[in-house]
């Protein structure tokens, strides 16, 4: 290692604390200047300060000049109308993307919360259930680009006849007499399908975590008073653990769906959007590096902004409750 | 007659509950052998990079990574040692190191200098400032690429740490404000009337006061914003571009997967060193991630 890359750990280590409580001891300095009654108007302001600028011209500034230059040609030179979003919803690829995002949509959630549901209400009832929620919650940790590697090893394709190295293939052929190894990456039948497994592999661990303390929240007198009236099991979850979880089923639903209108790692390191493999995100940063079109990139960015404005609200008006 | 039929109902009863046993156990057997094998099917695909890159190439490719558990047993770090030193692995780890650790502690102690504000002062605006936050929770960081990357281009931050440190802060920002806000509010109050009444500043209820009681509600979200920054894909390709001598462990694997499609002697030993960190955080820390999660989701 260069020493020039150390002293710049140890300066970014130290420097960025040091700077940062320097700067809060200044504003309480800065306040004093002012008389008693000024204070309190300014000193909220100068502690929200580098917060509040990073968020303005990080995000907020960002949003509104991406909408503008959706509107733009691709060197953001020329006004060019609704043509960006024609071309979203026209062009082939483009549709084929909006279609794959709609499949991760709808079997990635479903799949992620009903999967978590049933771990977290049936691991609540073993005794080694922190272990096995571990073991679930384990992928969460794992970057997307190594889950890629994982998984396109786990799908590795030989032709039939030679040694399968790829876990699912020889189990396939083993288990399944005459059972043919499949290319689960490159047949357009369920190569998407493949993706999103490896995406709930990801992110059910998720879900069984956050259900499984909704479903401990749950008081405990509830379901003994329904036990003691002769509910079963299968009453108590439907009648009980299922209305009561709801809220949190919405939160967990909700967030998923945000998680997989965004997906890209997975796609861009296992199929690169090839074989009809294409997600929005994706698409996006080939407009971005491969085609430099930022007109089109920005459009795309914008349809995904107004996707996830249903998602906001919900958050906005619990936080207003 | 009587003490007959008693006997049969009790015969019966005994039946029934014979029978109400045996379906209990069954059900009991189908439930550890679900998630048993749940469990199982789980672990195998990182169980199986593990043990493949412990493997020859040849072994590799020419048989399954499970026979790597039926003699001969042998096993290598050679993958290891290439993939660190012709594969830039070794370099991209202390480029993640140096890329997470200041985008970590920046975001988190200027998010507590606002949350604190917003737990703490009476200011106008306040309540629509932090429900613009809220709303900032869910945005797709897609949106602020392209303004973000024209910005960095103009004040040449394009491929430096610094650029990718900021754009991480001010991304991990939102969660921040919003995890550490939830968390002042539920300190009481009467601590800090008392501290006022002694005349103790504001700079000096942050860093006496606030901080030592919030530090598991800092240790969940530094390690949240760690993980997320140590994983992240997106922003480094974006903001750092392909440069080898700054790319994180992310970007030089998906290099790696470009140049050595069917190399999996490199790719297994890439992926593993780059999920070496997070999972020792993970098996030590795990309490305090799964809260941070916790408190991120689930509002009690």
């Amino acid at each position: 290692m260069n020493t020039a890359k150390f002293l710049l750990i140890i300066s970014a280590v130290l420097g960025v604390p040091l700077i940062l409580t320097f700067y809060l001891y200044i504003t309480e300095k800065t306040v004093l200047l002012f008389n008693y009654k000024s204070r309190k108007k300014v000193r909220p302001w100068l502690w929200l300060m580098p917060a509040f600028l990073l968020l303005l011209i990080f995000i907020i500034y960002p949003v509104f000049n991406t909408l503008v230059v959706s509107l733009m040609d691709k060197n953001s030179r020329g006004f060019i109308g609704f043509k960006n979003y024609i071309y979203i919803f026209t062009d082939r690829e483009m549709l084929l993307a909006l279609r794959n995002n709609f499949l991760w949509v709808l079997f990635f959630t479903s799949v992620t919360v009903v999967l978590g549901l049933i771990l977290a209400v049936l691991t609540d009832r073993v005794s080694y259930e922190k272990i096995s929620k571990a073991i679930i919650f384990l992928p969460m940790a794992i970057s997307f680009v190594a889950a890629g590697v994982i998984w396109k090893f786990m799908y590795e394709y030989k032709p039939p006849g030679s040694v399968q190295i790829g876990t699912i293939n020889a189990v396939m052929t083993a288990v399944v007499q005459g059972a043919e190894p499949k290319a689960w990456l490159f047949d357009k039948t369920y190569n998407n399908f493949a993706l999103i497994l490896v995406g709930i592999w990801i992110w059910t661990g998720f879900c069984v975590v956050v259900l499984s303390a909704g479903i401990k929240g749950i008081s405990n007198d509830l379901i003994e008073a329904a036990k003691i009236d002769g509910a079963n099991e299968f009453q108590i979850f439907w009648r009980i653990i299922l209305p009561l979880l709801k809220p949190t089923l919405i939160v967990v639903a909700t967030m998923m769906f945000i998680n997989v209108l965004k997906i890209f790692d997975i796609i861009y390191i296992m199929t690169n959007g090839a074989l009809d493999t294409e997600v929005i995100a994706n698409r996006m940063y080939k407009e971005m590096f491969i085609f430099r079109n930022f007109g089109r990139a920005a459009s795309i960015a914008v349809v995904l902004l107004l996707a996830v404005i249903p998602a906001m609200i919900i958050n906005l008006k619990k936080e207003g409750k | 007659m009587k003490k007959l039929r008693d006997h049969k109902i009790e015969n019966i009863l005994i039946k029934n509950k014979i029978s109400q046993k045996i379906i209990y156990l069954t059900a009991r057997i189908i439930l550890h052998l679900f998630i048993i094998s749940f469990c199982i099917i789980w672990v195998i695909p990182t169980l199986g990079l593990l043990v493949s890159s412990l493997r020859t190439k040849e072994m590799i490719r020419t048989t399954g990574w499970w026979t790597a558990f039926s003699p001969p047993f042998r096993f290598t770090l050679s993958n290891y040692l290439k993939v660190i030193q012709t594969g830039n692995m070794g370099i991209s780890f202390i480029n993640s190191l140096i890329i997470a650790i200041p985008s970590t502690v920046m975001p988190i102690l200027i998010a507590s200098y606002a949350a604190y504000a917003f737990t703490w002062m009476d200011f106008k605006g306040k309540r629509a400032i932090f429900l613009i936050i809220i709303g900032l929770l869910v945005v797709p960081l897609q949106i602020t690429l392209i303004p973000v990357l024209k910005l960095f281009n103009f004040f040449k931050l394009t491929g430096t740490f610094a650029g990718i440190w900021i754009a991480h802060c001010a991304y991990g920002l939102p969660f921040a404000v919003y995890l550490l806000h939830n968390f002042f509010k539920q300190l009481p109050n009467e601590i800090f009337d008392s501290a006022f009444m002694d005349g103790a500043t504001h700079f000096q209820i942050f860093f006496y006061l606030v901080l030592p009681v919030s530090l598991p509600a800092f240790a969940s979200l530094c390690i949240f914003q760690f993980m997320w920054v140590w994983n992240d894909l997106l922003i480094a390709l974006i903001y750092l571009g392909g440069s080898p001598e700054v790319a994180p462990v992310t970007v030089t694997i998906s290099n790696l997967v470009n140049s050595y499609g069917g190399g999996w002697e490199y790719l297994t030993s890439a992926a593993f060193i780059s999920m070496i960190l997070p999972l020792m955080i993970f098996f030590t820390l795990q309490k305090y991630f799964v809260k941070g999660i916790l408190s991120g989701s689930v509002k009690e």
